[in-house]
């Protein structure tokens, strides 16, 4: 990166006949000045600085509290739960997702008519109704049991509400309305693999199930991945909702949490941070996974962070050196 | 129905009127042709007469509407009942294609992969294999077409005539009876025609069974046992490269070799 900016700030506007010509390398013209951008980067900094201090001085806002509960028990088991919660949904929203898209792309009229059915219903109903809905299960259904349709046999039954505990629906109410999201985006990722790819497949034994597992699903992951992580993204926070029907979350134990203490402004801040650590370190394993499927589509991979940062202090120490070293012959000279 | 065991040895390809259909488009209006084992086919014919459709219904990427296709004595896509065909599971279609090779226009090599894995994925996934043999085996291919080189290199990073010949490599790992060309240089840079046809020529040298669809009619007279002038849905013509090419029979013929030549 440094590299190409710093070749790319070199050419000058002379051709290189006219360089040699003017008997020079470097063209010493003054740069252009852009006091606008400087007078508008001041006024916004003064801004931001005037709200920070503000905030900080502000006497609604107990700094200690913030401080005190940040790592509190309570929350940290939220701050769990809640990453728990985001794994699972996904994990089952991933699944049924590429379910629903293979479904959909069937030839089997029926599954194409249901799969398109699953994402209208889940995709045209608010998600807060969907977890309330999922919450209330049990007044629906008493009982769950599994048997044959339309028969006396039955394999097994319980009581619906010890089987769909609240971190059950909430599982079932999140993972399944974002199934509907995701299947579109799988879906989409299924059809931009070139069709050639499959029929090379074939025509070398490869079984439909074979083809679709080892051929077509590791180049749409291509596709899938970047907008599968902003899905990740908003499904970490759509966890909050879950406070709704008492999913013992970040959100929910912040609010029970301030319910006693009457602390709002300040464990809503508590939850607010913990809600940023947790989308920022989210976007790690995203980087690593589009650059693990991105092999073959780029002449040469982009460097990992790790990578990118110890080419940085490489290309800084040689700078340094360098500057060191021109330092000491200007010194020669004088 | 049987009337392989009566004249000799088997042919490896049998085509007994063939039909083929898209909506109301016929393209394919009834195919007889044979391939003996060893022996070397090129089709040629003008764009839209109906030799890719012919060769894609050979390993059954397309389905036929009529007619008969046997691969060494077996009928491709249909279970055969006293007489009646019976359409065959994907798995079974999937399992009588792995005896059959197959090379696109368009490469069609799998981007994800290397070269080497492009080779490996179907010996060890399909035919289970050994990995270790499987890799041994196929650095063998790349060497046979000139790419031991590139074998960690992705699709991307080779050339057009360096994929083809690679994905030449990757139908042959699969040990195939029989080997399908569908204009294999057409979409390949003059310059690189040459290095594929010359793995080809090898290859026919080597005692392949090889069905080509091309426009090189040199490398058809050259190479070719039978050449097969199709127009319209049907073999206009078929013989040797030598009455083929050089004394067309058909007027049809004439006025393409003209137009290739």
């Amino acid at each position: 990166m440094t590299d190409e900016i710093a070749t790319a700030k070199k050419p000058s506007r002379l051709t290189p006949d006219e360089r040699t010509a003017a008997g020079t390398h470097d063209v010493a013209a003054t740069p252009l000045r852009h006091p606008g951008r400087w007078v508008a980067a001041a006024v916004l900094i003064a801004l931001c600085t005037g709200w920070m201090f503000s905030l900080w001085h502000n006497p609604n806002i107990e700094h200690l509290t913030i401080a005190d509960f940040l790592f509190d028990g309570r929350i940290v088991q939220g701050v769990l739960f809640t990453v728990a919660l985001t794994g699972c949904a996904m994990v089952l929203a991933t699944t049924l997702a590429i379910l629903l898209a293979v479904m959909r792309l069937s030839a089997n009229p029926v599954l194409r008519v249901m799969s398109w059915a699953y994402t209208w219903f889940f995709r045209g109903t608010p998600l807060l109704v969907q977890i309330v809905f999922w919450g209330y299960l049990g007044l629906l259904y008493q009982e769950l049991t599994l048997g044959i349709p339309f028969t006396s046999i039955q394999f097994a039954s319980a009581d619906t509400n010890a089987i769909v505990t609240p971190f059950v629906a909430g599982l079932l109410a999140l993972g399944m309305n974002e199934a509907a999201y995701a299947s579109e985006i799988v879906r989409a990722g299924l059809l931009s693999v070139d069709h050639g790819n499959v029929e090379a497949a074939h025509s070398l034994g490869m079984s439909p199930a074979y083809t679709l597992r080892r051929i077509v699903l590791p180049q749409a992951m291509r596709v899938i991945i970047p907008p599968m992580g902003n899905e990740t993204i908003s499904m970490l926070k759509n966890t909050a909702l879950l406070q709704l029907i008492a999913v013992p979350e970040l959100y929910t134990q912040t609010s029970w949490i301030s319910a006693q203490n009457l602390r709002q402004v300040e464990l809503l801040i508590v939850a607010s941070a913990w809600y940023l650590v947790l989308t920022s370190v989210l976007s790690v394993p995203q980087y690593y996974l589009e650059r693990r499927y991105g092999r073959g589509t780029n002449r040469s991979l982009p460097l990992t962070p790790w990578q990118r940062a110890r080419r940085l202090v490489g290309q800084v120490r040689t700078r340094v050196a360098q500057v060191a070293h021109t330092d000491a012959r200007t010194e020669g000279e004088a | 129905m049987n009337t392989q065991a009566l004249d000799g040895p088997k042919p490896l390809v049998e085509a007994r009127d063939v039909r083929k259909r898209f909506g109301a488009n016929l393209v394919l209006r009834g195919i007889d042709l044979r391939v003996e084992r060893g022996q070397v086919m090129c089709l040629l014919g003008p764009s839209g007469s109906g030799k890719s459709t012919f060769l894609r219904c050979i390993n059954h990427l397309e389905w036929v509407d009529g007619g008969r296709i046997y691969v060494d004595g077996e009928l491709m896509g249909y279970h055969e009942h006293g007489g009646r065909a019976r359409q065959m599971k994907p798995s079974q279609i999937a399992a009588q294609r792995r005896s059959i090779g197959m090379v696109f226009q368009r490469f069609n090599l799998f981007p994800h992969l290397t070269a080497l894995e492009n080779i490996v994925e179907a010996p060890v996934g399909v035919a289970r294999r050994s990995k270790a043999d499987a890799r041994t085996r196929g650095m063998e291919l790349l060497e046979r077409v000139g790419l031991t080189d590139r074998a960690g290199m992705y699709p991307a990073q080779l050339s057009g005539g360096q994929q083809q010949r690679v994905a030449i490599a990757r139908a042959l790992a699969m040990d195939p009876k029989l080997m399908l060309f569908d204009e294999p240089t057409s979409a390949l840079d003059p310059e690189l025609v040459g290095d594929v046809l010359n793995v080809m020529r090898d290859l026919a040298k080597s005692g392949m069974t090889m069905i080509v669809v091309t426009h090189e009619i040199g490398f058809a007279r050259e190479v070719a046992d039978q050449v097969v002038f199709m127009d319209d849905g049907i073999v206009v013509e078929s013989g040797a490269p030598t009455d083929v090419i050089s004394n067309p029979r058909h007027g049809r013929t004439k006025t393409f070799l003209d137009s290739v030549l």
